[in-house]
């Protein structure tokens, strides 16, 4: 060996090399086109080929009720939606985590998840064949004549929450499954020993304990809901007023890319508001949260 | 509560009964897709005509297109198929190279870079969609007026649609991978060593066969969020539409039952993946 | 307190049984605890001891029998309404929740009002050596102190009996001993009658006043620790508790009390019967490591009985407890005995030929277990 210099330079070059894929991937895919975003959400078209910085986007948003009507109806659904997604998860996800023993539970799981192995396309398709007035759900209730005439399912913000719900479920049984597994039985047996009632033990012990995967859980669900396009859009049809929709509108429908990277921004930024705000709420960490959803 | 404490009949009928209508919530659509596929009518819809394979195997004479003779269709699943391929390659194999960087690595900066890794997970697929398309377009527009190149593949299309997926689907492939490799007992390799196997070997022999499983895993999930992905690929498609984007567009002119048929024709696919994968998996444990 | 005296019992086991699927667990055992004694119950993994212990607390259901705490039949009674509380082995501290929260959580489940509870969650705290920590956070606490939140835990809510599950296992080896000292004084500080279950014999010894030894979901014998260790009622017992040499033969003759045992190998010893075995049954004879006197020449051992000669093959130096390992020199069984305090062997030669005898009198044989 002539000195140390020679394997370190190489380590650092192995290092280098290690570094550049991932570099590339989130540099050239995720932080350049949302600076880039940003630089085009505050551009405003002058003249044909020349362009001036404004609010103007921004202020398009903020004047035309249309638009953050739009918004904030977009944010309350996906707020109602990850709620209700909560409500009907915790208990199955108890039953898996707690009530079903081994093999039973890992089963329930699977099938659980099933679903969710098919593309949302096909399980929209489905939830349309069941609602729509010409579907099977209408007719039944047709012929046992609970309503006069087939009543349409399809096209209320209540389509639009089944829908929702229906597709989320997936990434809140997940978490919750996996943190009700990691409360020891003994604390639960400890806390009845110590004289608490079920209602005591939720409130005392399991919720506080499945904290982080009901935040995990939330914060993916509200997510999801907020940038879904499909469910709403099919579910919804022209009553769905998602947010999304006006994103693809500006984009792809009227070509005007500097209004719909402003839309763009604008529900990224409430989204990371949420996301902030659920862990700030729960005193999580973002990576601890990231990393068990 | 739990099975050592005792807990009153009603409840015990209560989850019961709720564990029923929560599976019948998860299956009923899917159960319907699959049930109208075989329904003898121009449209999925009751009442039941009887049974027929028209929506597989007819022909234009027969006047319904089947789904194996329905070339837009077949074009579209291949395309998809043609996408996840490219979109699961590329994942795995940068989420195993992140695995490595992220739970091996000494470097400055590496826990901005981990948090970084999962920003895409945080970011709505609309959003990643229109944030590339833009990107990518002022770069293809720069190339053109400084070079006068014009950079066929940063229009949208296929290429953009697998950047798109790649861009948050490897952030998935990595959390998954570096979940096991944390889990990993180095002294597994220091023994391995020890017994005077190269780093090289030690990673082929000990280190990388203990990530395989991570590794199938996160290839099928890799696999699985590239097929079904609607968002992200709604906004860089191109003249190509992979299957979600091409049922999504007929179903919204009110399509015939032939989308029934690729529907459970997927539904049988992504099952006998996933009971290969659970096979897989129980192989190992036993 | 002696067993002798008759005194209240705070548990009665009337013939309980719980059968598994494939074994039974619990096999029809009946015992009563004295009130205010220290009741521990030993046996080696799997014997039972923690199916046992959970159907007293009410995690499971007897299949048969019946359990009397206080006086009151426990059938039907819910966990949570038995008067008894628990130490879990992992302790079951709730991380979610401080030291003196914890302390104070079965208070509340009770009603009592937030500054009574507190007050009186500090003082059992003080009481347990821990006073000024109820702000703490569980996971700022040392094993040991671990260990007395959560007996301080079970006992503000003042249990008629407190039920301990090897809450020492999870600790070290130094800090094990210093709990057993700290636990024994804390039951005598409180008065409260503890069962106690354990797979360490030392632990049981030093700890309690009667110790029931388990095996295979039944009582091999319940007594004192001395009863245990001087008087073994079967080979189980002589084998579990305490050093002991095993030697397994056939009975080839037997004068009044004392069997002669001649092992597999054709090495003949004398030891006193538990019960009278028939000439050629096959037995075990158990000799402890202390009872056997050790000397260079045969004048050295205690005389009137009967001698034997050894070859060193180690010697095992452990402080007080140090011992040397033997091998009869015709037969080359394995004996091991204990070294005087005196220092007056440690020059032993590995190899060099050695005397040795015991009394056997206190020597016992049993009839084989059947395999």
């Amino acid at each position: 060996m002539t000195g140390a210099a020679a394997p370190r330079l190489q380590a650092r070059l192995m290092l280098g090399l290690m570094l550049a894929p991932p570099l590339l991937w989130l540099f050239a895919l995720i932080v350049l086109p949302h600076v880039d975003l940003a630089v085009l959400s505050f551009r405003e078209r002058l003249g044909p080929g020349e362009y001036g910085r404004s609010l103007e986007q921004y202020r398009t948003f903020f004047g035309e009720p249309l638009y953050w009507h739009v918004f904030v109806r977009t944010a309350v659904m996906s707020a109602i939606a990850t709620l209700l997604t909560l409500l009907m998860a915790f208990p199955v996800a108890w039953t898996i985590a707690k009530l079903a023993r081994g093999r039973l539970g890992a089963l329930l799981l699977v099938v659980c998840l099933l679903p969710f192995w098919v593309s949302e396309t096909v399980r929209t398709l489905g939830w349309m064949i069941l609602l729509r007035e010409s579907g099977v759900l209408p007719q039944l209730l047709y012929h046992l004549g609970l309503t006069a005439a087939p009543v349409e399912l399809l096209y209320h913000d209540a389509t639009i929450l089944v829908g929702l719900v229906y597709t989320s479920l997936l990434f809140m049984v997940v978490p919750l499954v996996n943190s009700f597994e990691s409360l020891d039985n003994s604390l639960i047996e400890a806390a009845y020993d110590l004289g608490a009632s079920g209602f005591a033990i939720l409130r005392e012990i399991v919720i506080p304990h499945a904290k982080p995967g009901i935040t995990a859980g939330c914060i993916v669900v509200f997510m999801l809901t907020l940038g879904n396009y499909l469910t709403p859009n099919l579910l919804g049809g022209k009553n769905s007023q998602w947010f999304t929709e006006q994103i693809y509108t500006q984009f792809i429908t009227r070509f005007n890319w500097e209004q719909g990277a402003a839309f763009g921004f604008l529900l990224l930024a409430l989204s990371t508001a949420m996301v902030w705000l659920g862990l700030k709420l729960s005193g999580q960490r973002f990576g601890d949260v990231m990393r068990r959803a | 509560m739990i099975p050592s404490l005792p807990s009153p009949r009603w409840l015990k009928a209560t989850t019961l009964l709720y564990l029923g209508g929560f599976l019948l919530f998860l299956f009923l659509p899917l159960v319907t897709v699959g049930v109208f596929a075989f329904n003898d009518a121009e449209y999925p819809a009751p009442p039941w005509h009887g049974f027929t394979l028209d929506w597989f195997l007819g022909n234009e004479a027969s006047g319904r297109v089947g789904l194996f003779r329905d070339e837009e269709l077949l074009g579209s699943l291949w395309t998809s198929f043609v996408v996840a391929c490219w979109v699961t390659v590329l994942s795995v194999a940068i989420g195993t190279l992140n695995a490595f960087l992220m739970e091996r690595g000494r470097f400055r900066g590496r826990e901005a870079l981990s948090l970084l890794m999962l920003v895409p997970l945080v970011v709505p697929g609309v959003i990643l969609g229109i944030s590339i398309l833009a990107f990518a377009s002022r770069i293809a527009e720069l190339v053109n007026d400084l070079a006068g190149l014009e950079l066929e593949f940063l229009r949208p299309g296929l290429p953009l649609v697998v950047l798109g997926q790649f861009s948050y689907i490897a952030a998935i492939a990595t959390v998954t991978i570096s979940a096991r490799l944390k889990r990993f007992d180095r002294t597994l390799e220091e023994a391995a060593l020890n017994l005077g196997a190269s780093r090289a070997a030690v990673l082929r022999t000990i280190t990388l066969p203990y990530l395989r499983p991570a590794m199938i895993g996160s290839a099928a999930i890799a696999f699985l969020m590239s097929f079904e992905n609607f968002n992200t690929t709604l906004m860089l498609v191109g003249s190509d539409a992979p299957l979600t984007i091409m049922m999504y567009g007929r179903m919204r002119e009110g399509a015939t039952p032939v989308l029934n048929a690729v529907s459970l024709f997927l539904m049988v696919a992504s099952a006998l993946l996933a009971l290969t994968l659970m096979r897989r998996g129980e192989r190992r444990d036993a | 307190m002696s067993a002798a005296a008759p005194a209240a019992a705070d548990l009665e086991v009337r013939a309980v049984v719980k059968r598994f699927a494939d074994h039974t667990a619990v096999d029809s055992l009946t015992f009563s605890v004295t009130r205010g004694s220290f009741f521990s119950i030993l046996g080696p993994s799997g014997c039972g001891k923690t199916t046992l212990l959970r159907m007293i607390a009410g995690f499971i259901q007897p299949d048969d029998g019946d359990i009397v705490i206080g006086g009151r039949s426990m059938a039907g009674v819910g966990p949570n309404r038995r008067p008894v509380n628990m130490v879990f082995q992992q302790l079951a501290l709730f991380p979610m929740m401080s030291v003196g929260e914890n302390v104070a959580f079965g208070l509340a489940r009770r009603g009592v009002p937030r500054a009574e509870r507190l007050r009186r969650a500090e003082a059992m705290l003080e009481r347990v050596g821990l006073g000024g920590a109820g702000g703490k956070r569980v996971d700022e606490m040392s094993g040991g102190q671990r260990q007395r939140v959560a007996i301080a835990r079970s006992l503000v809510l003042e249990p008629t009996l407190l039920l301990l599950d090897e809450p020492l296992g999870a600790l070290d080896l130094k800090l094990r001993e210093h709990m057993k000292i700290e636990l024994k004084q804390l039951q005598a500080a409180f008065g409260t009658t503890f069962v106690y279950i354990t797979h360490d014999q030392s632990e049981a010894l030093v700890l309690s006043d009667h110790v029931a030894v388990m095996n295979r979901g039944r009582f091999e014998q319940l007594g004192t620790p001395q009863e245990l260790y001087y008087a073994p009622a079967t080979a189980f017992v002589a084998g579990f508790v305490g050093a002991n040499n095993r030697i397994p033969g056939r009975v080839t003759a037997a004068e009044g009390a004392i069997a002669e045992v001649v092992t597999a190998g054709g090495w003949t010893v004398r030891a006193r019967m538990s019960a009278p075995l028939a000439a050629g049954a096959a037995a075990e004879a158990f000799v402890r490591p202390e009872v056997a006197s050790l000397g260079r020449s045969p004048g050295e051992l205690p005389p009137g009985q009967p001698a034997h000669v050894g070859l060193v093959e180690s010697l095992l130096f452990d402080g007080a407890n140090s011992a040397v390992l033997l091998r009869e020199r015709a037969t080359r069984f394995e004996f091991r005995i204990a070294l005087p305090q005196t220092g007056r062997y440690a020059d032993l030669k590995v190899g060099e030929p050695v005397h040795f005898s015991f009394d056997p009198e206190r020597a016992v044989c049993y009839a084989a277990p059947a395999a």
